[in-house]
């Protein structure tokens, strides 16, 4: 019972939510990029929420099932197809065993994921499946994914399918966008170190995403915000940081930062936009907006009333071939 | 032990540090010298907040002067948590206990396996044996974890010890290579790049993702060296590699 991996694409990793309560040995918390994504294949697969699926990055995995089971793929659009027929995302798909699924290269947006009826049967380590592969920590020996693994999981012959429907899939960015995506930022940390007009710098100009990008941070170039003490004890780093060293150019921190750190941080971007930062690529540009703790509560809040509140189309033997 | 009776009372504010996490001052935050004081008081703070957020807290990191405490935000507001904190600290300061233990760690210090500890010895006129004799005579405290997992902060080293980092780091520091950083020091828990000043080998393993106790020390803890030759040292486990 499992799926053989017979391309691994550039960066595929097993992650469930993310590893947590595991800061105070050094570990840090992994998990999906883009939570909203990995949420809805899992959701569409009756899955609980921790379940373990694959996270790529720019596409490009090819399985082969090894058994009877539901797969959902959710996330930037790319081609998938199984034994070379189109299939539609952000919907759940039967496969059998000998059956060649084939996820093509990212198109719009940059993570997608690949979920399996019950989850991948990873064992945990520290509590999570998630693989965090600067620590070699999780997944299959703390590795990304490489040709010939073998994915384990249940077998599955009965599913009630689902789909998302298209209304609600996210906008990702078309690669050659010059539309700018806004990152809600939480002032915090060393805010008040920043002068006045870094401050403003900072708030009122665009920042392009640079390739020295990956799961610890975003890399940004634009406005030098670079604050003029630079000397401070390490501290810890939570989930989308925004560090600003002494070149003055931002890195937003993700799942994958080191848990402590001596640069000083202007604050912090919510999770809701670290995981649209995540779906962007080299060249894409940001632009930074204020928002305080109630602001940020509210849109939790109603992000999750939403998502609770989305129902899912159910897909009806007869009425396949308008899903497929 | 600190007594609030006799100790000088330590600023302590609470800042936001992201929508689901605030950050914990304590001391002078525009400060870089380090406290054993200050440290004691962050590993008390961190366990009364552990029982004072519950299921609440999603994780915790301490740092040399800083707690940061991240929460489920959907399960309580930051007028909550910030409330749950400030009561924590009215009352840490009462009932302060050092919950540090001691450990000590075996050392194999030489030139061959810790090719810095000559420069060392030159740097302060003094002989290997001096050098060794220092960093085996204080108790260090663990005042942070991170880096990498496993990787204790310690401090701090006799100034005549105190070395900058390597101009270009290494690519490969073996696992167990005890290394000196400023005034910090530590042992590095698995083989990775580094630029610490190597002096020795300790065959204890400071991270274990298979044990239930994963690593020997934790923030606050303190920890003491002691020299061991090389039998010792390939007697309680510990490996040899050519650099």
């Amino acid at each position: 019972m499992s799926f053989n991996v017979v391309q691994p694409g550039l960066l595929s990793t097993l992650q469930d939510l993310g590893r947590f309560g595991q800061h105070s040995v050094g570990l840090t918390t992994g998990g999906p990029l883009d939570t909203e994504a990995f949420a809805w294949a899992n959701r569409i697969l009756h899955n609980p929420a921790n379940a373990c699926a694959i996270e790529l990055s720019f596409g490009g995995l090819h399985l082969r099932a090894q058994s009877q089971t539901y797969i959902c793929v959710t996330g930037a659009t790319l081609d998938l197809t199984i034994n070379g027929q189109t299939k539609q995302l952000w919907c759940s798909h039967k496969v059998a065993e000998g059956d060649d699924i084939k996820l093509g290269y990212s198109q719009q947006g940059c993570r997608s994921y690949i979920a399996v009826a019950g989850g991948f049967t990873i064992t945990p380590s520290f509590g999570s499946t998630s693989t965090v592969v600067r620590e070699k920590i999780g997944g299959l020996n703390g590795l990304k994914l490489a040709a010939n693994d073998q994915l384990p999981c249940a077998q599955t012959t009965e599913l009630k399918r689902q789909a998302l429907a298209m209304e609600h899939w996210p906008n990702y960015t078309k690669n050659d966008a010059t539309s700018c995506t806004k990152l809600r930022l939480v002032p915090g940390y060393q805010y008040p170190w920043f002068d006045p007009s870094a401050q403003l710098r900072f708030f009122h100009n665009q920042y392009q995403v640079t390739d020295r990008s990956d799961r610890m941070g975003m890399r940004l170039n634009g406005p030098d915000v670079s604050c003029a003490t630079q000397s401070m004890l390490s501290e810890g780093i939570c989930l989308g940081a925004v560090q600003i060293p002494a070149d003055g150019q931002p890195i937003v921190l993700l799942n994958d930062r080191q848990t402590i750190g001596g640069y000083p941080k202007i604050g912090s971007v919510i999770a809701i936009d670290t995981a649209k930062l995540a779906q962007l690529r080299p060249g894409n540009l940001v632009h930074f907006e204020a928002i305080d703790l109630y602001q940020a509560h509210t849109i939790n809040t109603l992000a999750k009333l939403k998502f609770n509140a989305t129902e899912l189309l159910e897909i009806s033997p007869r009425s396949r071939s308008h899903h497929d | 032990m600190t007594h609030p009776a006799t100790s000088p009372t330590i600023n302590i504010e609470i800042d936001i540090a992201s929508e689901n996490s605030f950050v914990i001052y304590f001391g002078d935050r525009h400060s870089t010298s380090i406290s054993a004081q200050v440290s004691s008081q962050i590993a008390a703070t961190a366990q009364h907040i552990k029982s004072s957020l519950g299921g609440c807290l999603v994780d915790l990191v301490s740092s040399y002067a800083s707690l940061l405490v991240i929460y489920n935000s959907l399960q309580h507001d930051h007028l909550w948590v910030r409330h749950q904190l400030q009561q924590v600290l009215n009352t840490a300061i009462e009932q302060q206990q050092d919950p540090s233990k001691l450990i000590q760690l075996p050392v194999f210090y030489s030139p061959q396996y810790g090719p810095e500890l000559p420069l060392l010895a030159r740097n302060a006129g003094l002989s290997l044996d001096q050098i060794i004799d220092l960093h085996c005579a204080t108790q260090y405290r663990v005042y942070a974890i991170g880096f990498a997992p496993g990787f204790a902060y310690l401090g701090e080293v006799d100034p005549r010890l105190a070395t900058a980092r390597l101009a270009t780091p290494r690519l490969k520091v073996p696992a167990g290579a005890v290394a000196i950083a400023d005034r910090q020091t530590a042992v590095y828990p698995a083989q990775s790049p580094g630029g610490w000043n190597l002096i020795g080998l300790c065959p204890t393993p400071m991270f274990n993702a298979e044990q239930q106790t994963h690593m020997p020390v934790a923030v606050g803890d303190r920890v003491q060296f002691y020299a061991i030759d090389q039998q010792q040292y390939l007697d309680l486990g510990g490996e040899l590699h050519e650099f």
